[in-house]
């Protein structure tokens, strides 16, 4: 079994790569960070005093996982940056010149990804205990919830790894990702539950999958606002694992026919 | 590896994009040890050829093999096998120089100690040393390119493809590019080069292929293009610019052929059959006449003549 080690040894050695650039140009991260930091601060602060939560309790707690969730979508956009400037410029010709394992450029990506989410988690984590938030039940269910987040950013990395490569030109990467970002956090649950708004918007925003990870960590951080007698508000830790398989089912194996594709 | 065994054979290679043919027909036999030019217009297939003998790019017919390893079958052979240096330099921005050679090592499969004393090398060798730990993108053009170089040379390839390696260089890195490709080329590997520019194929190149529309309309030595395409010249430069009208008809009569002139260097030229019988006859018949030369010789037509005889169109547009 040489290949899957080389396999795993090559996709760590990207990943190591991707890591180096996060300390080489530290600038970057601190743009991915001070938005959900100001989204904790606005929406906590500003518009939280007249947000209400279904079932009562304190806003801030329950906006708190809803921006874990949106920090990680935002970071498809720093994914697929990442994998279109690689793309763009000859670097990728000389990864493919070289007899390594084929896969490393995208497992590498993912993985520095899902490390890097790590880190913004903690930092997240950090300033949510800072505001307020708390988590209610044991360290195993917060533990289990930041799992949920996290795999749901695995399967955001290969949205992210297969919009670099369908568009592979860094800047207009970025200009594609913000657009749509937005609105799928404004219609999910992060800052406002799905009961609270017009019938057909609040069944979209149920079934939204940011908020199946959302409502999943709230429950299991015991934060307010969960709960609801919809089928979608019943099960949100299964659809909380589900939406992440089905999203890596559909889109990693389109990511590496699309990367294949660059010797046609 | 024998020395019998050519490093490069591509028969008949074919590749089109859509409605584009790329490469029609392209063959080419480079032997073990040399360094092989391809010489072409923009778009004439060069980079294409690269691409695919590098099994970076799929072809639609016909064969390859390098380094003794079928391209089509047994690309991870062939990769083992290869350094490629591109067009544009290929390495990482982000990263500095050594961290660039030290992820290629790695990636080349080089234990951590080994690819980091890997890495050292290469940064001495290629005078980074002192830049060794700036990002790639803070690098000059020619340090980019040296260090591209230095990350197709981590494990000594048997064949090195090096894709327009100076274009955009000025003449100083160029020129240390090439001495380091010799370098190369006299511990063994050999080299397939392709350049627009003649100078860099006629200094570097043990033979060149000339390519225009994806095939090989003409292959040789360097000398042997430039007698392809004909006679040497006669070149005369007279010190009196009143001389010159004379000059070339006294120099039409010696060569028994219609002469050129050129009133800005005050050069006459014509061309010739017997290089030195003509050189003799058109001095004798000038001193004759009194006509002081400043300057007298025969030359080849250079590469850049024979590209347009061969191609009908000139090489840089």
């Amino acid at each position: 079994m040489s290949a899957l080690r080389w396999g795993i040894a090559d996709g760590w050695t990207m990943t190591r790569r991707n890591m180096a650039h996060v300390v080489r140009a530290p600038e970057e991260i601190v743009i991915y960070f001070s938005l959900p930091i100001m989204f904790v601060l606005v929406f906590g602060y500003v518009f939280g005093s007249g947000m209400a939560v279904p079932g009562g309790g304190n806003y801030r707690e329950y906006l708190l996982p809803g921006v874990f969730v949106m920090t990680m979508l935002y970071g498809l956009g720093a994914t697929a940056t990442g994998v279109a400037v690689d793309v763009s410029r000859g670097v990728v010709d000389r990864f493919r010149a070289i007899d390594m394992a084929r896969s490393a450029l995208l497992v590498g990506r993912s993985g520095a990804d899902l490390l890097r989410a790590l880190l913004e988690m903690a930092t997240l984590v950090v300033c949510g205990l800072l505001v307020g938030w708390q988590w209610r039940h044991g360290v195993g269910d917060a533990l289990a919830a930041v799992a949920l987040v996290l795999l749901l950013r695995l399967a955001l990395t290969w949205v992210g790894i297969y919009l670099g490569l369908v568009v592979p030109n860094p800047d207009t990467v970025s200009v594609i990702v913000f657009p749509v970002a937005f609105p799928l956090t404004a219609l999910s649950n992060v800052f406002v539950a799905p009961e609270l708004m017009p019938h057909w918007l609040g069944t979209v925003s149920a079934w939204n999958p940011l908020s199946a990870t959302v409502a999943a960590s709230r429950e299991l951080f015991g934060n307010p606002g969960t709960g609801g007698d919809s089928w979608v508000a019943q099960h949100p830790l299964l659809l909380s694992i589900a939406w992440p398989a089905v999203l890596i089912a559909i889109f990693a194996p389109l990511a590496v026919r699309r990367y294949q594709r660059l010797s046609r | 590896m024998t020395t019998q065994t050519p490093a490069v054979v591509a028969e008949d290679l074919r590749k089109r994009y859509g409605t584009t043919t790329a490469l029609d027909g392209f063959d080419l036999t480079v032997p073990a040890g040399t360094v092989c030019g391809i010489l072409g217009p923009n778009g004439a297939g060069k980079t294409t050829a690269v691409r695919v003998l590098a099994t970076l790019l799929r072809f639609d017919g016909g064969r390859a093999r390098v380094a003794g390893h079928d391209v089509a079958r047994d690309p991870a052979a062939v990769r083992g096998a290869i350094g490629l240096t591109g067009q544009y330099a290929a390495v990482d921005d982000i990263l500095s120089g050594r961290q660039n050679l030290v992820l290629f090592g790695r990636l080349h499969h080089l234990r951590p100690r080994a690819a980091k004393r890997r890495a050292d090398e290469l940064l001495e060798r290629f005078g980074l040393v002192e830049a060794a730990d700036k990002s790639a993108k803070d690098y000059s053009g020619g340090m980019r390119r040296r260090l591209d170089l230095a990350a197709s040379l981590i494990r000594t390839p048997k064949v090195l493809f090096l894709d327009e390696p100076t274009t955009g260089l000025d003449p100083r890195s160029r020129n240390q590019l090439w001495d380091a490709v010799r370098e190369l080329v006299g511990g063994g590997t050999t080299v397939l080069l392709t350049t627009q520019y003649l100078e860099e194929a006629d200094q570097l190149a043990d033979r060149i292929s000339v390519v225009d529309h994806g095939r090989v309309v003409a292959e040789g030595t360097s000398d042997e293009l430039k007698r392809k395409i004909g006679a040497d010249r006669v070149e005369v430069v007279v010190r009196d610019a009143a001389d010159l009208g004379e000059a070339a008809r006294l120099v039409g009569r010696a060569t028994a052929a219609p002469p050129e002139t050129d009133p800005d260097v005050r050069k006459v030229s014509a061309p010739v059959a017997d290089r030195v019988a003509a050189l003799a006859e058109v001095m004798r018949t000038l001193q004759a006449a009194r006509i002081t030369v400043e300057d007298i010789g025969v030359r080849r037509p250079t590469l850049d003549e024979a590209f347009l005889q061969i191609t009908g169109h000139r090489a840089v547009s």
